[in-house]
């Protein structure tokens, strides 16, 4: 794809400065690392790492019956989301295909904000916009509205508390801050398995905030962090760890579907959780040397019986992990299997999650 | 890392390897430039000693948490020796791409192959040009 295509976001100079290597992802051109992917990922686990995640898209919906419509769609059950409030929840087909994995904050009593992954947000709006139709809901693109920081780590709430004005909110929810000079809608959530808070802001305040978090004492953290460190405590990847070809049960991900709800898909989840499924994704370790890669088959007494989703060398782990699907009677912690890498046989074990826990 | 940096009295292959000849013997790695756009070498597993190498062809892989690169021999010959530090420190890689980040050390098959090497300013020009 040609540099020139692809789409920047409001910090896209502040890379530059800041030495960033940039590549292209989902028609964005991002940061994947500035210093290093290990010292990046380490600061995130031990201090504080800023991302910018704006090119992750918005879907707000709004109006008397916002929330019926996004009971309709989302599988979790948005009744129990209160103003203030976080609720994590996969987009799914009717065959329980699921088509995004998504966090929504509610705003107002009927006004909601609905993040998407950047390579699925037009899919994922259109899908908003066509089903708004059979209620008294308003479906707006929000993606021009907002550029959006992540702040991850055991010191991010100290650092992030010296830009903004006010108490920061607790786990899953939200307020609304002076930041930096402007306003930010602070969500405590994240996607690293850190304490830590994502901002949401004007696209003309992102620079500001970006600048004083940094001055604060952030380490500014690429994708290529982000990635090895949502895959070390087993969050999934779009598109890697599920698709519109596998359902939430079968992803692990059937703990934030509410099936009672009558989300589109619904019944699928039913039938799978009820009657199981074949596969089941599951994360694993090397014992010993080697890198396991994305589409890397896993072999289990000789046979290939699954297919490496996520794969990565863990900076804290200092071993090789990933995700696969594999047969259900295989996807119990201790199982041992072995992972194709390219030719060679690398012996690995079916783990728990997470992959990586904190000290305590 | 490492400067950015690219000896004279080496020999250069085009997929970014480095050759240092020494009469009938030679020591290989990868060039600053092959690190960098590497990233950090994560993990390197060193071939067996006693294979043989035939110039162009890759030999060993270096991986950093990204990607995976494969590593090409410059020349021709057999593995007489390998730098298991490296296997054990895969960022000396980084660190000293010339020096501790040397990869095999090879016994020629055909010495005259190092003629069809480029020199350390041919290789900048590559670089240059790409």
């Amino acid at each position: 794809m040609a540099t020139a295509s692809l789409k920047r976001t409001p910090l896209y100079d502040a890379h530059l400065a800041a030495g960033a290597r940039l590549v292209p992802f989902a028609g964005w051109e991002m940061p994947v690392q500035y210093e290093g992917l290990g010292p990046e990922h380490l600061a995130v686990r031990t201090s504080c790492g800023v991302f910018d995640v704006s090119h992750m898209g918005e879907v707000e919906t709004s109006g008397r019956e916002a929330e019926a419509l996004l009971q309709r769609l989302l599988s979790n059950d948005v009744s129990k989301l209160e103003v203030g409030g976080a609720q994590y929840a996969v987009l799914c087909q009717d065959d329980g295909g699921i088509l995004d994995d998504l966090f929504t904050y509610r705003l107002a009593d009927d006004r909601y904000l609905t993040v998407t992954n950047a390579a699925n947000h037009g899919r994922d709006y259109e899908w908003f916009a066509a089903h708004a139709g059979d209620f008294d809901a308003d479906v707006r693109d929000a993606i021009d509205d907002y550029a959006m920081l992540a702040v991850q780590g055991p010191k991010a709430r100290a650092i992030v508390a010296r830009v903004a004005e006010g108490e920061l909110p607790p786990r899953m929810h939200t307020a609304r801050l002076p930041l930096a000079g402007a306003e930010a809608l602070v969500c405590g959530t994240g996607y690293t398995g850190e304490d830590g808070v994502e901002l949401l802001l004007g696209p003309r305040d992102a620079a500001s905030a970006w600048e004083a978090l940094i001055a604060s004492g952030a380490t500014p953290a690429g994708l290529g962090a982000r990635d090895t460190l949502r895959l070390e405590v087993c969050f999934h990847l779009y598109g890697n760890d599920m698709d519109e070809h596998r359902n939430p049960i079968e992803a692990g991900l059937g703990w934030c579907c509410r099936e009672e709800t009558g989300f589109i898909g619904s019944e699928a989840v039913a039938a799978a959780r009820e009657g199981g499924t074949e596969q089941q994704l599951a994360p694993f370790m090397l014992t010993g040397p080697g890198i396991p890669r994305p589409g890397n088959v896993v072999v289990a007494d000789g046979r290939d019986v699954g297919a490496v989703t996520s794969g990565t060398m863990s900076p804290s782990l200092k071993r090789g992990i990933g995700m696969a699907y594999v047969p259900v009677e295989l996807a119990e912690p201790g199982a041992e299997v072995e992972i194709d890498v390219r030719g060679k046989r690398r012996p690995a074990r079916i783990e728990s999650k997470p992959l990586y826990r904190k000290e305590s | 890392m490492a400067e950015e940096s690219y000896p004279d009295g080496l020999r250069y292959h085009a997929e970014h390897d480095w050759a240092r000849v020494e009469d009938a013997e030679a020591t290989f790695g990868i060039t600053w430039y092959a690190q960098d756009a590497l990233g950090e070498v994560v993990f390197y597993e060193p071939p067996d000693v006693g294979s043989e190498v035939s110039k162009g062809q890759a030999y060993a892989e270096v991986e950093s948490v990204k990607a995976v690169s494969d590593v090409y021999a410059p020349l021709s010959g057999e593995i007489v020796a390998v730098n298991e530090g490296v296997g054990e420190r895969p960022e000396l890689i980084n660190e000293d791409p010339y020096g501790e980040g040397w990869l095999v050390r090879i016994k020629l098959s055909d010495p005259a192959e190092s003629d069809q090497l480029m020199d350390a300013a041919a290789y900048r020009k590559l670089l240059e040009d790409s």
